[in-house]
């Protein structure tokens, strides 16, 4: 006979996570609710009457240009970023944990950037490249470069990469720093022994080493390409020159907020909802199972 | 094969000297066993030699070579550490190959060697397994097998077996003793376990706040330890010492009692003899007030105190005994199995 052990229930607990709970249902699964009725909707454009349209919405998206550009351009942006801000760091964390000597003052500097708010962080950029005030294209000009990203596209869009991946070059360093030196110092110097230089020290046990951290860290900052680089778009370009540098989640704004398309935004914005979702569980499956040596 | 000389090596930390004006030299194909308790030094001189701490003064050379500015790669050396270090990402028959792969040895070559030296450590059928799939054991293996396969002038081991479970240890012991026999590599070995280091080295270099005690073959220290800290270090249990004083009567112990001994040092001295040299002798001067009795089987170890005083004495006697908590047992030692310290410089006096 299984013996089972009750324990007397007490409303305590639920009490103690209801604020979380209201929280999230509130601020999190409400508007998400709602942006998915709104996406089976289509407005008048002066917001007098509303149509219930199913998926009329989502399959127009499918087939606006304007919006697979955008799509497209999301993912070429996520990259650039994701790719240079992790490389840097990863470079940098290479540095910091050879350094022997004042190593918390490299890693304060070094982690500083992180702090900025991303609308800051853009308008710094912004000042420094901006074509007739900044330090940049003042520079640039003697090679040649004539800098002007409100003009040409291409430069706004490499402006908004440097940017966005400068701020999370802080948060890369961080987690391979620490990955870096959680590996075992009998290791390395096992590989010196056998004949690698730092170098090759670095890409034959260090890298692999560290791949778990690498991949947890290329779907953070996917994520924070796709999502959290609102305010530094909005700071630089507002989106352009001519839709140059709309990403998805700055065209959900612009099309909702400016445009006035409620329904068209609301489809998009559940598009996005799917991608974080999917990017999540990606994270779960793949990262929760450490990869183990 | 290489002779190892270590002169006048000095190792400072900031302001604190770690290693202070340390020499010797090893022999071609010998296994010195650097022993010492933890802080020593030991480990930082393995480092050293290895070329993974830099020489702050001082010289070592492997073979004709003084290798001081060397990078370790190019000592010619290989190493076996505590955790075994093994490469986690690579397979066994790719971490023993690594350091051959680096070095641009043919890829035939490589295998050859590394099934050469998997069949003599038994790890064969492992080659192909990550070592995470390994017990502690074969790990250790490994390790040993990436040393062997690069053919190195000198072996390294740092603790090598001290994350081993006592049974694995001895039998590690006599292989790694078996395996550096036959390939007869000079080694330095680094442990803080005494029975470790007697069974394991050709010479034992006793190591004590980074200064050598004594530097000689297990039974040379066993026999003739030159200081007090290497007669308490070397032998289970350690030996007993006893303050006693020179005077012109011979030697008295602090309880009163006389020993026979020729001496010629007057005043104050330490007297050491070891608990399997204390032979129980009714007549004898050295009584001992019984504590307990532990009984180890073949042996029994009286633990008591020096009569009318509380210094803690251990005499090893042969087969069972019984004796009564506070009963009195009395012990002589011959002349030459009783030591003779300076209690102050802790030297050797006879």
């Amino acid at each position: 006979m299984l013996k089972r052990v009750h324990f007397p229930t007490s409303p305590l607990p639920y009490f103690l996570v209801a604020p979380q709970v209201i929280i999230t249902l509130i601020f999190f699964i409400w508007p998400a609710t709602q942006a998915v009725y709104q996406s089976f909707l289509i407005e008048d454009a002066f917001g007098m009457s509303t149509e219930f349209v199913w998926f009329e919405n989502f399959v127009y998206l499918a087939t606006d240009e304007i919006y697979l550009d955008s799509f497209g351009r999301t993912i070429f942006f996520s990259i650039c970023v994701a790719f240079l801000s992790m490389s840097l760091a990863l470079i940098l964390a290479g540095f910091a944990d050879r350094v022997i000597k004042g190593t918390t003052t490299y890693r304060t500097l070094l982690i500083w950037p992180y702090a900025v708010a991303p609308v800051l962080a853009g308008a710094l950029w912004v000042f420094m490249f901006n074509p007739t005030l900044g330090i940049f294209p003042y520079i640039l000009e003697f090679l040649g470069v004539d800098w002007n990203h409100y003009l040409n596209g291409s430069q706004a869009m490499s402006l908004v990469i440097i940017a966005a991946a400068w701020k999370q070059i802080a948060y890369n360093f961080l987690f391979y720093l620490a990955a870096m030196q959680s590996i075992p110092r009998s290791l390395i110097d096992a590989a010196a022994i056998d004949g690698a230089g730092p170098i090759r020290r670095f890409f034959d046990h260090i890298f692999p080493m560290i791949s778990p951290t690498t991949f947890f860290l290329l779907v953070i900052n996917a994520v924070y390409a796709f999502f959290d680089t609102f305010g530094i778009i909005h700071a630089i370009t507002q989106g352009g020159p001519a839709n140059a540098t709309s990403i998805l989640v700055y065209k959900v704004y612009n099309d909702g907020f400016v445009g006035l398309d409620l329904g068209g935004s609301a489809a998009q914005s559940v598009i996005l909802m799917f991608l974080v979702v999917a990017m999540t569980i990606v994270q779960f499956r793949y990262i929760e199972r450490r990869v183990e040596y | 094969m290489a002779t190892i000389k270590l002169e006048n090596l000095i190792k400072t930390y900031g302001d604190v000297e770690v290693l202070h004006n340390l020499n010797g030299n090893i022999k071609d194909g010998e296994i010195v066993v650097v022993v010492g308790p933890s802080g020593c030094g030991k480990s930082t001189l393995l480092r050293m030699i290895a070329g993974l701490e830099k020489i702050t003064s001082g010289e070592i050379s492997i073979g004709a070579k003084i290798v001081n500015d060397l990078e370790p790669a190019d000592r010619d050396i290989a190493m076996v550490f505590q955790n075994y270090a093994l490469y986690p990402h690579m397979s066994v028959r790719q971490n023993m190959g690594y350091g051959l792969k680096i070095r641009k040895i043919r890829k035939q070559e490589i295998e050859r060697r590394v099934q050469e030296a998997a069949e003599i450590l038994g790890i064969s059928e492992y080659l192909d397994r990550k070592p995470r799939q390994l017990s502690g054991g074969q790990r250790q293996r490994v390790a040993m097998g990436r040393a062997i396969v690069r053919d190195p002038q000198v072996f390294l081991f740092d603790e090598p077996l001290s994350n081993l479970d006592a049974k694995l240890r001895v039998q590690m012991r006599l292989e790694i003793r078996k395996l550096q026999k036959r390939l007869n590599v000079t080694s330095i070995y680094v442990t803080h376990d005494q029975v470790e280091a007697m069974t394991l080295g050709d010479r034992l270099m006793v190591l004590n706040d980074g200064v050598v005690e004594q530097f000689g073959t297990p039974i040379e220290l066993y026999d003739n330890p030159e200081t007090i800290f290497v007669a308490g270090f070397i032998g289970s249990p350690s030996m007993n010492f006893i303050p006693a004083e020179v005077t012109t009567k011979g030697i008295s112990l602090c309880n009163g009692k006389k020993l026979k001994k020729n001496i010629k040092y007057k005043g104050k001295i330490s007297i050491g003899i070891r608990p399997e040299h204390l032979e129980e002798d009714k007549n004898g001067n050295i009584n001992i007030v019984t504590q307990m009795v532990e009984q180890l089987g073949s042996n029994s170890l009286l633990h008591g105190t020096l009569q009318d005083t509380d210094i803690e004495i251990v005499a090893s006697m042969p087969g069972h005994i019984t004796a009564e908590a506070g009963s009195m047992v009395s012990f002589s030692a011959k002349e030459t199995n009783i030591h003779v310290f300076n209690p102050i410089t802790g030297k050797r006096l006879g």
